[in-house]
């Protein structure tokens, strides 16, 4: 039963008072460019997910609190949460760097994106 | 000289001699007295044998002294209160208790199953696997029956149990788990912060072991600190302590899980109102594990007798309760603490020697004993047992470490063995949540190592076995763990008293006591009691390749059940080392599992049965259903009115007659349930495109269209009809049990994926309430009801809207209809639901209107085949599926699910479509879920190639009609499909429409 802190409201409770809602930052293809999407696309988009050992990236929603959908940083190791953050931004930029196998690709390609 | 264990004349400092306390075991009448346990109680009358073992129903006796005890398990309670699988050390005794021996039949002392320690040479370690395997229809109705009955522990209770039970969820500081004293001396360390603590213990009395070890503090015996410091912790305000609560479970983030037995030991609490147990969910800042350490028994043959107990145990009810367990014993040990017990023998009378497997250990206790003249045997083990019901004697040998079979062996006559193999410390809740435990070669045992979590093991627990130590431990933990919490937390400022103890020789690992003779020649080396599993069995596992003690402990059973390998796990490692030659850290342990010890599913459930499981959601009509006779059915939480049976009337008559109202009359529907959820805002209508298969944004103002939902995946998810009221005002209808799944989901979309949208969404179902008035006459009744708008065809066709008032009411009606006849919904104000309710009732009595329920309801649409989410869908239906591709846009970019309609595993031939069936006999209702067969074989398995989702006898028709999803159905409209049904009926069907009734929709806009 792991403790969730809401980013939002700053409510802080069990597990049991928020909604787990998977993996964050997964870009849904259909939403910019819903003509080309090969199916291969659409498959990762809906089934493909990252199960790493340690830092993990996922979406929470405060249940019981104010209703809003954010994100977590949470080390699936020790369950420890590293950081709580908007649901429109990406992690700190430390925890980005500390991210490691398809997360930090993720980040990169992000990087260079906006870039 | 009696044989037999007995209350000694003298002493027992748990007991009150005054307070006499009579219950029954068995059945049989026993009296004991206050202080005593159910263990202690029975001994005293005489009696040994406490049960059967689980595999070869051998007689077995008390072993231990607390929640180790794994032989005398014993279901306590009569009817509903029974509760089984209790260890007889903890259970107190009272007035009236009513205990029971488990895995016995037809009793204890002649049981049936002991047939299979005769068997024991075909049952060895993984005998579940080996012998049942053929031949294969024998599993089902031979070897799971019989090994059903003759294993498993105790019974649970069938009657329904008439206690309360409760959960607390408390937030405490520091947490003590262990009221002994490492775990009080914490506290109060721990508490001089001014910090919130909590000490849990598991038994009725504080003290833990205090007063079994040997040892002064101060200027008296280390039990005498005890009293003292309980009193100064009750005195601060911030101390809180539960007694009888047993930490059954850490886990994430400091959350601690304790089960409190709050009334077992006293009915008059219960009969006061007290719950009988009480769940505690802790959450903790620092967790102190001062849990202790439990003794090992030894690996001799036939150890398991009844009079074998652990030595601690066999101290403790001589102490506690002055109960001695016979007349002659032995001391067989392989390290100084058993020599406590020796010593507590003699003194209360009882003869006794010792064995110990040392050559030459050197502690002051072994000094004393060969001192005050004990007849101690070094370099010695007990052999052999011999007595099945009780000891008769023990076989004494000479012992060299690493040695494989005695060849001379010292018969000597005894009633009772305490054995002692060395204390493990008690790493359960360390273990819980992913903590490290390295090996101890002193303790031949392993101890905490690290833990991610702010948690600490002291004294016993964590394999400090000396008091001064322990102390020392408890105090700098104490502070540290309150500093740890709060770093301006107050030092506490407590001084460590002076200690002396004996000085303790070295423990010698003894994993294995050789004997004469092989293995399974009247040579059982229990290492696991509570499973019957043996040293045999396994090197026997090791032998067939279960290296990995994971693998191993699954074959073989070890360390499983309500034991959780707490006197079974290190001398299994030991046991395993010396098959395999590799050190135990080599082996490593199997994982802890929680809980602890069992707890009830009462505490489990705690409040939340009965009306509390579930909340039940009731519309503004209820009351009005209630009185009208009306039969509920569950549609999600709320509770709908099914029928409305007349008196004397059966429900099918009922639901047949409300049908026929509403196809012939007018019926009155309470659709209140129905799922609304008003969407506004300047981008209103684009999101509705975005998660709609069908597009709104062309919706004209006042009208009214049917949507289907889809989820990414491309299945069908929700339907529901929804009205435009304006401009940048959407009113959406949901099915009655996705109104919250629903809501939450567009709430999803909003504010994760289309972030830009100005769109508000808010569920508002309860808020309305809302009926259909359904049947050729429902304008005639809404027209009586003096609307402020027009009601013609013209000015209000099927598919539109209207605000207003009817009467005094302010109403919003929609024509909409899900029974295929002219059909207004009516909504107002939930506050004002029934009085409109009532007018309509009475507008309608000259036109024979009547309510009708869910059942004429899916009737109904059934007759018009219009689908249900849930019903024509199973999650994997796609919009095409179920024969609705006009729905599903061609002219949007996106909207969910869009995308992977396109996937070619949802294009592929051979889905399953949704069709009409008529059975070829009228009469024949196909059962839900009934399986449509390629081919009609004499016996399964036949090919499956579609299912019924609907099905009813349509009164309207007079007949049976259903829907099925039958693979390419659409293609195969005609052909005549078979049913095989139990029983070998077979039914055959023709695959038609699914619209059964009104095929060109002339009624629906009448």
């Amino acid at each position: 039963m792991i403790v969730v802190t809401c980013p939002v409201c700053g409510a802080k409770g069990d597990e049991t008072d928020f909604h787990y809602g998977g993996q964050a930052h997964i870009a849904r293809p259909a939403t910019t460019d819903p003509a080309n999407i090969t199916d291969e696309q659409q498959r990762d988009y809906l089934f493909i997910r990252h199960n790493p050992r340690g830092l993990h990236f996922e979406r929470w929603r405060c249940d019981r609190g104010c209703g809003k959908w954010f994100h977590a940083a949470r080390d699936t190791v020790t369950m420890a949460f590293k950081a709580f953050y908007g649901i429109t931004e990406l992690p700190p930029e430390e925890l980005q760097k500390q991210a490691k196998g398809p997360w930090a690709d993720e980040f990169k390609r992000r990087a260079k994106v906006k870039a | 000289m009696s044989g037999k264990p007995h209350r000694l004349a003298e002493g027992g400092s748990r007991i009150d001699r005054n307070a006499r306390v009579s219950f029954t075991f068995d059945g049989r009448q026993l009296s004991g007295f206050a202080g005593d346990t159910l263990a202690s109680s029975v001994m005293a009358s005489g009696q040994r044998l406490f049960g059967r073992s689980f595999k070869y129903h051998r007689p077995r006796g008390l072993v231990g002294l607390g929640s180790e005890e794994m032989n005398a398990l014993v279901g306590v309670g009569l009817a509903g209160r029974h509760e089984p699988n209790l260890r007889a050390t903890q259970v107190e005794i009272h007035d009236g208790l009513a205990a029971v021996s488990q895995n016995r039949w037809p009793s204890l002392t002649f049981d049936v199953g002991a047939f299979n320690n005769k068997l024991s040479r075909f049952l060895p370690g993984g005998f579940y696997y080996k012998t049942f395997m053929w031949p294969k229809s024998f599993w089902k109705h031979v070897y799971e029956p019989a090994i059903r009955k003759a294993a498993g522990l105790g019974r649970a209770a069938e009657e329904r149990d008439p206690d309360a039970y409760e959960h607390m969820h408390i937030h405490a500081d520091v947490v003590v788990v262990g009221g002994g004293i490492a775990g009080l001396t914490a506290a109060e360390a721990a508490a001089a912060s001014g910090l919130r603590v909590l000490v849990i213990d598991e038994n009725a009395a504080l003290g833990g072991i205090a007063d079994l070890v040997a040892g002064r503090i101060g200027d008296g015996c280390v039990a005498d600190i005890v009293p003292a410091l309980v009193v100064r912790l009750n005195a601060m305000g911030n101390v809180h302590i539960l007694a009888r609560t047993t930490a059954i479970g850490h886990y994430h983030h400091n959350y601690l899980m304790a089960a409190e037995r709050v009334a077992d030991h006293d009915p008059a609490l219960l009969a006061a109102g007290a719950p009988r147990h009480r769940l505690w969910k802790i959450r903790a800042g620092h967790i102190i594990l001062a849990t202790g350490a439990l003794e090992r028994p030894i690996a001799f043959a036939n150890n398991d007798r009844p009079g074998i107990m652990l030595a601690s145990a066999v101290r403790g009810l001589l102490a506690r309760q002055a109960v001695a367990p016979g007349s002659t014993g032995i001391v067989f040990t392989n390290n100084d603490d058993a020599y406590l017990t020796a010593f507590a023998l003699k003194s209360a009378g009882i003869a006794v020697r010792i064995v110990d497997s040392r050559q030459r250990p050197d502690g002051d206790l072994v000094t004393r004993a060969v001192t005050e003249g004990f007849d101690v045997s070094f370099g010695s083990v007990i052999s052999k047992v011999e007595g099945t019901f009780a000891v008769k004697a023990a076989k004494i040998a000479a012992y060299r470490k690493g040695q494989g079979r005695v060849i001379t062996e010292k018969r000597v006559a005894c009633d009772f063995i305490a054995m002692s193999g060395g204390f493990n410390p008690v790493l359960h809740l360390w273990c819980h949540n992913g903590g490290k435990i390295r090996f101890d070669e002193q303790l031949a045992s392993f101890r905490p190592d690290t833990h991610a979590d702010a948690i600490t093991a002291i004294g016993a627990a964590n394999g400090t076995m000396s008091v001064a130590e322990t102390l020392r431990e408890a105090l700098a933990t104490g502070e540290a763990a309150a500093k740890s919490v709060n770093a301006r937390a107050k030092a506490s400022k407590i001084k460590p008293q002076s200690v002396e103890e004996p000085k303790r020789g070295a423990l010698e690992p003894l994993w294995f006591a050789p004997a004469t003779g092989g293995y399974n020649e009247g040579n059982k080396h229990f290492i696991d009691f509570q499973n019957d599993v043996t040293v045999a069995d396994l090197e026997l596992a090791q032998r067939e390749g279960y290296e990995s003690v994971e693998h191993t402990k699954r074959y073989t059973t070890l360390g499983m059940a309500t034991d959780q390998g707490k006197t079974s796990n290190i001398n299994g490692l030991g046991v395993l080392s010396e098959a395999t030659g590799k050190a135990i850290p080599e082996i490593g342990t199997t994982t802890f599992r929680p809980p602890y010890t069992p707890y009830s599913f009462g505490a489990i459930a705690g409040a939340l049965t009965g009306k509390l499981f579930l909340p039940v959601r009731r519309t503004p009509i209820f009351q009005w259903h209630t009185d009208r006779g009306a039969v509920f059915e569950p549609v999600g939480q709320w509770r709908r009115a099914y029928t409305y049976p007349a008196l004397g009337e059966d429900k099918q008559a009922a639901i047949t007659r409300e049908i026929l109202c509403v196809r012939n009359k007018v019926g009155l529907l309470d659709a209140s349930t129905l799922g609304k959820i008003e969407i506004k805002g300047p981008d209103a209508a684009e999101f509705l495109d975005r998660v709609y298969t069908n597009t709104f944004s062309t919706l004209k103002m006042g009208k009214c269209r049917y949507g289907l939902m889809m989820n990414e995946l491309g299945f069908l998810t929700d339907d529901g009809v929804t009205v435009r009221l304006a401009d940048d005002h959407f009113l959406m209808h949901t099915t009655s049990g996705g109104a919250d799944r629903i809501s939450a989901w567009l709430e999803e979309w909003l504010q994760t994926e289309w972030t830009q949208y100005k769109v508000f969404v808010t569920p508002v179902t309860e808020q309305w309430a809302q009926f259909a008035i359904a049947g050729p006459k429902a304008r005639e009744v809404l027209a009586r009801l003096e609307p402020d708008f027009d009601l013609s065809n013209e000015a209000f066709p099927h598919m539109s809207f209207k605000a207003g008032r009817l009467g005094g009411h302010p109403v919003r009606v929609f024509r909409i209809s899900f029974s295929g006849e002219q059909s207004y919904e009516v909504a107002t104000p939930a506050n004002l639901g029934q009085g409109l309710w009532d007018a309509i009732i009475a507008a309608g009595r000259d036109f024979g209107i009547e309510p009708y329920g869910t059942e004429a309801l899916h009737v109904l649409r059934a007759e018009k085949g219009y689908i249900v989410i849930g019903d024509e869908t199973d999650g994997t239906t796609t919009p095409f599926d179920v024969g609705l591709s006009g729905l599903v846009s061609k002219k949007k970019a996106d909207f969910l699910g869009k995308r992977s309609l396109e996937q070619a595993y949802l294009k592929g031939p051979n889905r399953k479509q949704l069709v009409g069936l008529l059975t070829d006999d009228p009469n024949d209702v196909l059962p839900d879920g009934a399986y449509a067969v390629r081919e009609v074989k004499d016996k399964p398995p036949m090919e499956m190639i579609g299912q019924v989702t609907s099905s009813y006898l349509s009164p309207t028709l007079g007949r049976s009609i259903a829907m099925a999803l039958i693979e390419n159905g659409h293609a195969r409209m005609g052909e005549l499909i078979s049913f095989p049904l139990e029983g070998g009926k077979v039914v055959k069907a023709k695959i038609t429409s699914t619209v059964f009734y009104d095929q060109d929709g002339g009624r629906i806009h009448a």
